[in-house]
């Protein structure tokens, strides 16, 4: 059976194959001039392997290694997603890793193999494929978030980011050890009839709170968010982009699998302990932004708020709440992806510029950037018609059809209240005064076609969201029965 | 099918944006001579559509007509349709578009985003009279304020920052309790329809129940929650006192045509949201609170009329009044019976003819002196005829004499709250006498007297294109105050039945609390 197994976790091992020959073929020729040329040939590998995991997906779910590795339709969801994400985030990183010196072969290599435990992830079946994973992930992210060795606050971003995500990794593996202890597998099937809403014994209710706490801190909810907005700062930006993107995918799709394939049976138990990491989330994330300069903080404190109202979806504890979850990070990652492709194209004598006072009058010097700035900014904010009110639309349908008034009342004031730091930069760009400190123009062609491409999608996806929602249904339906 | 022509006229505008975005280049004067073109032919033809959808509209079906469905994302459902009611609002937008567009022709700064902005915006104002789901109306609401957002902050006047985004936090902290409300409401009702289906939320009945909650015992129970939710959104729109501030900046600060859509149609967003939400899905909230929002509005009339006075911005001046009528509506609206009813939506439709042609007066003589300060003219009559009659016309229109649209509204909403309320209309009334006093104070200081300030000797009277803006409004304004009943007859039977199912909701709840007591 071996055969059949390996072929189910084909699309991984192939991403790993990949990686490692990459690494053994530039440790053995011109070491960093070979970087551009593995960026491209990185992303060109996850794309393809989007498209054969998108278009193989026969419906039906098959499990590999006795469990430990679930492939159905919810997983080649989020793989693609996080596939895409990682290129798209690749792609647009090159220029300007290159023109600062970034470029190490290393770069790619890292990323296609924290790819590979994203993948690992959101296909786990077992408590010890899922840490596998996760870890895998991780080890590869402390390194590309000190990526650039010389900065004080890159490496400190990278030391901040490994403390904290060893000390989330222990809480993880406490949950771990505390369910196995109480349920006697580790597996999620077996977890799954032991855990029943109401009869759920102390202990297994402690492996499930501290589980949880591990995965809030990879989704980056409120209480265990502090670690994002010094990381988001100080990474170097292309890797900043990475970590608003992919792995936000997969953490969250990891909650749910988790969430929903071993603790199915207890939504009760876990469902307000995720409202409260929602709520706290979105409120956090949109008054905290209120004061910051830095574009950079700002998308930390924004995809903080983000991730608390994807939080509602999971928190309904529903295939209707899984679903909207899905479409909700679709979603996120196309508006993160367009806006840093913005804010990677800001710069100023060749430097880059983070400062959000930059961007005054920048509609002046270039208007088509700024509008497709607008739209993205106000999709964001969640302001119809743009496609970012519809993924807030689809959590907040999941948590009333849930009973959740209470929370989707919340959400909807803490919008308003996150609308006013992206209409800041709006007000900056378009009615500012003119100053000194322009901008220049920005002439990279590759992310202005991914921000004005982004920002299209935003709008013309309300007609109907490119068949995304459809696909969210399927996936969601593998995951909830 | 004509089945598809609410959506043409919806989308037409936006369309001819988008050919606007993408195939016009260049900043030079052709460019901008083809893109003022082609907002005005755009705008001008969709009209011509609409009076087709007039023409065909049958008043005596009370129902919803013209209904476009299409299924849509999220399980919702793109649904569109007009009712007696929302028709007029539909042909409000569609006439007062092209006078809008023509009223823009001197905009030298970014002509091509200006279009584009007000094209967009006639999109949406247009969507939010035809919306027969509850989450493509609130689309619609909202996504308007983004262009109007823009069309201040980008071409308005010195302060206008500070007027952009109090428009903008004031109207979207409303509409965010309103968009709470709607989320209940779809909880409660399972459906986001707001006419015409299966299941729709006008045939829904919200729970009524009196209940406490944390010691408060609110009246009227869910749905005076509901109601006071839409009414935080309505009411900033309308706009009421106490939240009406934002608004003379907002129409000091915007250019002449921003002024204008705001003065003409979305001041009746607020109005029409009472009169398609509030009143029929939350009729015993509606009931509760009618003391409340009938004071609110007569204390509206005096006061904004009493703080007219002292202005010395014209365009502030306006403003206020707008408010002081606004006050009409509101009045009228929560009267009701048939002729508050019908005096209030006639009132919005006068009003937006008569506060339009005055920011367009005031435009006309800003465009030529660039104040809008009261002291700067002075005796405008010696050089500007032409300007003082037109400038007459309408301040009298706004006063409400006889004769002209203003007073049909005016006395249509006061016959229908002296019946329910006395005192109220007798405060209301002494606003009338009011509006009388500023209005023409306004015009004597401006028009009359003799011409003694130096800046003034060279102006010169309204050009072929003024007059022709003007003529239109002129038209209306007469037409209306002397045969009412084209108005009259189109929302006649859809008021009627929206009385008619207003009081059979009222009886059937106090019915159900004399069960419950008995």
């Amino acid at each position: 059976m071996i055969s059949a197994d390996l072929n189910v976790i084909l699309p991984e091992i192939v991403l790993s194959l990949f990686a490692i020959l990459a690494l053994l073929g530039a440790v053995y020729t011109s070491k960093d001039k070979t970087g551009t040329v593995l960026v491209w040939a990185t992303a060109a590998v996850m794309i393809l392997l989007a498209i054969w995991i998108g278009m193989t997906g026969t419906g039906e779910t098959r499990i590999a290694f006795n469990g430990l590795f679930i492939e159905d339709g919810f997983a080649r969801f989020a793989k693609v997603t996080i596939l895409l994400s990682a290129a798209a985030v690749l792609i647009m990183s090159n220029d300007y890793m290159r023109a600062r010196g970034l470029l190490r072969f290393e770069y790619p290599v890292l990323i296609a193999l924290s790819v590979v435990g994203m993948m690992m992830m959101v296909s786990a079946g077992d408590l010890m494929s899922l840490y596998m994973g996760l870890e895998l992930q991780s080890l590869a992210l402390y390194v590309v978030a000190s990526l650039r060795r010389d900065s004080i606050k890159s490496t400190e971003a990278g030391l901040k980011y490994f403390v904290l995500g060893a000390l989330s990794s222990g809480m993880l593996l406490y949950g771990t050890s505390l369910v196995y202890g109480y349920a006697g597998t580790t597996q999620f099937a077996g977890v799954m009839s032991v855990a029943q809403s109401g009869h759920t014994s102390l202990g297994l209710l402690f492996g499930i709170v501290f589980l949880m706490a591990g995965l809030a801190f990879k989704v980056s909810a409120v209480p265990f968010h502090m670690w994002t907005p010094d990381v988001y700062e100080g990474a170097p930006t292309p890797v900043t982009a990475f970590f608003a993107t992919a792995p936000k995918v997969a953490a969250m799709a990891l909650f749910a699998r988790v969430l929903h394939d071993a603790f199915g049976n207890a939504v009760a138990d876990w469902s307000q302990i995720v409202a409260v990491l929602s709520v706290l989330s979105m409120f956090l994330g949109a008054i905290a932004a209120i004061g910051q300069t830095n574009i950079k903080r700002l998308m930390a404190y924004s995809s903080i708020a983000h991730m608390g109202y994807a939080l509602i979806g999971l928190a309904a504890g529903t295939q209707l709440g899984v679903k909207a979850m899905l479409v909700y990070m679709a979603i996120y990652v196309t508006m993160n992806i367009g806006t840093f492709a913005f804010i990677l194209s800001m710069e100023k004598d060749g430097q880059p510029v983070t400062d959000i006072s930059a961007l005054n009058m920048y509609s002046k010097r270039a208007p088509g950037k700024a509008l497709a700035m607008l739209v993205l900014l106000f999709s964001l904010a969640g302001v119809p018609p743009m496609l970012g009110f519809f993924a807030k639309f689809g959590v907040w349908q999941a948590g009333v059809d849930a009973g959740l008034i209470w929370l989707v009342a919340a959400s909807a004031v803490a919008s308003a209240i996150g609308a006013y730091y992206y209409l800041r930069i709006v007000f900056l760009m378009y009615f500012g005064e003119e100053g000194d400190d322009r901008l220049d123009g920005g002439k990279n062609g590759l992310l202005t076609g991914f921000l004005i491409a982004s920002a299209v999608i935003m709008v013309v996806g309300i007609a109907n969201m490119f068949g995304v929602e459809e696909a969210a249904i399927r996936a969601a339906a593998t995951l909830v029965n | 099918m004509d089945h598809h022509l609410l959506s043409i006229i919806t989308f037409m505008p936006s369309f001819a944006a988008l050919i606007l975005a993408v195939f016009l280049r260049g900043d030079d004067e052709a460019a901008a001579r083809n893109a003022k073109w082609l907002a005005l032919i755009t705008t001008t033809v969709t009209f011509l559509i609409s009076l087709f959808i007039l023409f065909d509209f049958d008043p005596s079906n009370t129902g919803f007509q013209f209904v476009d469905e299409a299924t849509w994302i999220m399980g919702l459902k793109y649904r569109m349709g007009v009712d007696g009611i929302s028709i007029l609002f539909v042909m409000l937008t569609t006439f007062m578009m092209p006078l809008v567009i023509a009223a823009s022709w001197n905009v030298t700064t970014r002509v091509k985003e200006y279009m584009i902005a007000f094209l967009l915006l006639e999109t949406l104002m247009l969507g939010v009279f035809m919306a027969l789901d509850m989450v493509l109306f609130y689309l619609f609401f909202e996504a308007g304020l983004i262009p109007m957002f823009l069309i201040i902050g980008i071409w308005g006047g010195a302060n206008r920052i500070y007027a952009s985004f109090k428009f903008f936090l004031y109207t979207f902290l409303g509409s965010v309790l309103m968009l709470v409300a709607m989320v209940a409401m779809y909880a409660d009702a399972g459906t986001t329809c707001i006419g015409g289906c299966e299941v729709s939320l006008l045939t829904h009945t919200f729970a009524s129940e009196t209940f406490s909650i944390a010691g408060i015992t609110v009246v009227g129970g869910m749905q005076t929650m509901l109601f006071l939710a839409f009414f935080a959104s309505f009411a900033v729109k309308m706009p009421m006192w106490p939240v009406h501030t934002w608004l003379p900046d907002a129409h000091v600060q915007a250019p002449t045509a921003g002024s204008v859509v705001l003065a003409a149609i979305l001041l009746k967003m607020g109005g029409y949201g009472f009169l398609r939400f509030s009143l029929p899905m939350f009729p015993v909230g509606s009931d509760v609170l009618a003391p409340l929002v009938l004071w609110m509005s007569a204390i509206a009339i005096v006061y904004t009329s009493l703080v007219a006075l002292v202005q010395e911005d014209m365009k502030k001046l306006i403003a206020y009044s707008s408010v002081a009528h606004m006050g009409f509506v509101t009045m009228g609206i929560f009267a009701f019976n048939q002729q508050g009813l019908d005096g209030a939506i006639f009132q919005m439709v006068s009003h937006g003819f008569i506060s339009a042609a005055l920011f367009l007066c005031v435009g006309v003589i800003y465009d030529r002196m660039h104040t809008r300060e009261i002291d700067a003219y002075g005796g405008l009559v010696n050089r500007m005829p032409a300007y003082a009659l037109v400038f007459m016309f309408f301040t009298m229109a706004n006063v409400g004499l006889p004769g002209t649209s203003g007073f049909v509204g005016e006395f249509l909403t006061l016959m229908g709250i002296f019946q329910v309320n006395t005192w109220v209309a007798a405060v209301a009334t002494t606003g009338v006498i009011f509006s009388a006093a500023y209005a023409l104070w306004l015009y004597r200081r401006v028009v009359m007297g003799d011409l003694i300030k130096e800046s003034l000797r060279t102006i010169t009277d309204m050009t072929t294109r003024e007059r022709w803006i003007f003529a239109p409004l002129i038209v209306m304004t007469l037409l209306l105050g002397v045969y009412p009943a084209l108005v009259l007859d189109i929302i006649g039977p859809s008021v009627s039945a929206l009385v008619a199912s207003y009081d059979t909701a009222l009886e059937a709840a106090s019915a159900a609390v004399q069960m419950a007591s008995e």
